[in-house]
């Protein structure tokens, strides 16, 4: 078990193009962060220079203190899940799972009890006489996840290892990858692209985008309090809403301009937050779930009336897409209830205990 | 609109009656047919230009020096008591082997030595290397001639530079040996690294890492992913360079034409000289198909275990 420490991390390729630009991490024992982030953001270069699978071109890694920059990945300590599983095809499971231990000159018997134990936590017994080719998709990952167990490593790292399977299977990997690092507890880094991935996996979740950490946080923080639009808008499915608008004084509170001459009163307890920001133009960011169908009562609701174009009955939900002057594709989440037909004229209430106001130059939530 | 649809539906409709296809149409129309008729051409070529020969070949060796007589299996009896054709097998297998295996050692080193340099000079290399496969080895076999031929050997030239004695190379028994394997190796090595440089491209990179992170040294990356994994082709090759290497004529033939005194004679330029120079045809024929069943039993098992791990690994 150990910490693994990023220090003004740098990849940069020849011809001068930079894959990672100088990024700091610190992440503790035990602990499961998720790199999250579009492709060629460089979440996978980070890992691959964690692993020491790519040379780092400056700053420092280190696992557990100690300074790996120069260490060969052999000698790292470390376990890693590949997104194609990379098993030996001409080795049976039951050798796969045990070839590091071989290769390390583990006793015969210890290395039959690590594997019979890793394979009970998988559900895999069954399978160690099989090669990889007559496992399914499914069975495979389980085996890649075997690999890195038995070698009871320092850090565990997983490089999109849900990808190559379908929706259903990934969900319940997703759930097999959580229950293994409740088990083991072993310090683990995983990439992925996929938000949902990020946000039930991770102890903090480290957005990344063209290179930079945009924000690492508990996926609960990111949700509600993202830091810039890049992860405002990356978290969360369907994406947040941004729409222009200008925060305009309004005898004592302020008030929000949307387009369409739309006014929607910012709350009084969030007013004093955005006073110094009268007059100002802004991006109002507002989460699907946040623009529902009409609710009487509170404070911080508004409504607004909108022409739904496009209408995806989910069942638990229906998505409502819309848009308004200047905006592109807009979303409401409503109880699959509410009557809503395209072109038919729906009221919707925003909460805006929930809203966000972000700089539109700068991308910073203000 | 839908019971209109519904009553339409259930209107009767009546089709014309087709002819039914005859036998022959039938036949014609089957998926077997036409994949056999499509593989006819071959069949032809392959039965005219392998079958027909390898038959009429076993048919000649059962029969007497005037070809006149079906004598059965006599001329292999005699030659298996002919010292001379003992020798023959001996060196046959001797230089085969041995060619056969350095063209795999050589060919692998050059292979993975090209796989490890940058694909720009990799083309440049790999288009000189293959050049001695490309030169036609009647004509490359007499540039060696020429090179180990004791007054104008280059090679003892290059070697009383540094004093060392002129060698023998086409005059005494083990170094005539060793000059046709010499030249059988440059001809044949590029082979082996061409079909080897395709097979470590073929391994996945991901499976390197693997084995880095797994903890394997370079040897053991070697040892335990690069090696089982071009198997199958390290098979292949093998196999097809022993077929070719034992039917081996022209580099003899033009080297050592058999000498000294036959002891560098392959099956192909014995057959050739018993056969031909000799006009004993069916005792020619006799000796060419020699190995023909150990070559056989050879590639069955070889193919097999190709069959058997392609189904197992997929590779």
């Amino acid at each position: 078990m150990a910490q693994v420490t990023l220090r003004r991390l740098v990849k940069e390729y020849e011809g001068g193009v930079q894959a990672v630009k100088g990024i700091d991490l610190e992440i503790a024992d035990h602990e499961f962060v998720v790199l999250v982030g579009p492709s060629g953001c460089g979440k996978s270069t980070t890992l691959r220079m964690i692993a020491g699978l790519e040379d780092i071109t400056g700053g420092e890694i280190s696992i557990g203190g100690t300074v790996v920059n120069d260490i060969p990945p052999r000698d790292r300590d470390i376990a890693m899940v590949f997104q194609n599983y990379a098993l030996y095809p001409h080795m049976t499971v039951f050798d796969n799972m045990a070839f590091g231990l071989t290769l390390r000159k583990f006793r015969k018997d210890e290395i039959q009890r690590r594997v019979m134990e890793a394979a009970r936590i998988l559900d895999i017994t069954q399978l160690l006489d099989r090669k990889p080719k007559a496992l399914s998709g499914g069975q495979r990952q389980r085996v890649a996840m075997g690999r890195a167990i038995v070698r009871d490593p320092k850090v565990f790292l997983f490089d999109e290892p849900l990808s190559n399977l379908d929706a259903k299977l990934r969900v319940q990997m997703r759930t097999e990858i959580k229950k293994v690092h409740q088990t083991v507890r072993t310090t683990t880094v995983y990439v992925t692209h996929d938000q949902v991935e990020a946000m039930t996996l991770a102890d903090r979740v480290v957005v990344m985008n063209g290179g930079i950490i945009e924000q690492v946080g508990p996926p609960q923080e990111l949700y509600h309090r993202p830091a810039t639009r890049f992860v405002a808008g990356f978290i969360g499915s369907p994406a947040m809403n941004f729409i222009p608008a200008r925060i305009e004084p309004a005898s004592g509170a302020l008030n929000l301009r949307l387009p369409g001459d739309i006014l929607l009163p910012i709350p009084a307890e969030r007013s004093d937050r955005y006073r110094a920001q009268g007059g100002r133009e802004v991006l109002f960011g507002i989460r699907p779930e946040h623009l529902t169908e009409t609710r009487q009562g509170r404070a911080t609701y508004a409504d607004l009336e909108v022409v739904p174009e496009v209408i995806e009955p989910m069942g638990m939900e229906t998505l409502v897409h819309f848009h308004m002057d200047g905006t592109r594709d807009l979303c409401a989440r409503l109880d699959p209830t509410i009557p809503a037909a395209p072109g038919q004229p729906l009221r919707l209430t925003a909460d805006l205990a929930n809203m966000h106001l972000l700089d539109p130059q700068s991308g910073r939530v203000l | 609109m839908a019971s209109d649809a519904t009553i339409a539906h259930a209107a009767p409709v009546i089709a014309p009656r087709a002819t039914p296809p005859t036998t022959l149409q039938k036949m014609a129309r089957r998926r077997s047919t036409i994949a056999f008729l499509l593989t006819l051409p071959l069949l032809a070529v392959i039965g005219g230009l392998v079958a027909w020969p390898a038959a009429y070949a076993i048919y000649l060796s059962t029969l007497n020096r005037r070809m006149t007589a079906f004598i059965g299996l006599e001329n292999y009896a005699i030659l298996l008591e002919n010292d001379t054709f003992r020798m023959v097998i001996w060196q046959s297998c001797f230089f085969a082997i041995t060619a056969v295996i350095l063209k795999a050692l050589i060919g692998f080193w050059l292979a993975h030595m090209l796989h490890h340099i940058p694909s720009k000079g990799q083309r440049v290399w790999r288009g000189m290397l293959l050049v001695p496969w490309v030169i036609p080895p009647a004509l490359s076999t007499l540039g060696w001639w020429w090179m180990f031929e004791p007054s104008y050997s280059s090679i003892n030239w290059l070697l009383a530079i540094f004093s060392v004695p002129p060698v023998p190379w086409l005059g005494e028994m083990w170094w005539a040996r060793i000059s046709v394997i010499i030249v059988n190796v440059w001809y044949g090595a590029p082979f082996f690294m061409i079909m080897y440089l395709a097979a470590l491209k073929s391994v996945p990179d991901q499976l390197y890492e693997a084995a880095d992170i797994d903890g394997a040294t370079g040897w053991q990356r070697l040892r335990y992913v690069t090696l089982p994994m071009m198997r199958n082709i390290i098979s292949i090759t093998v196999l097809f360079s022993l077929i070719v290497t034992f039917a081996n004529y022209d580099i003899v033939r033009v080297l050592t034409n058999g000498g000294p005194r036959d002891l560098t004679h392959v099956f192909a330029s014995y057959a050739f000289q018993v056969g031909v120079l000799s006009g004993n045809i069916p005792r020619g024929a006799a000796v060419s198909l020699f190995m023909f069943p150990l070559l056989a039993v050879i590639a069955f098992f070889v193919l097999r275990g190709i069959n058997e791990r392609t189904k197992e690994i997929g590779a």
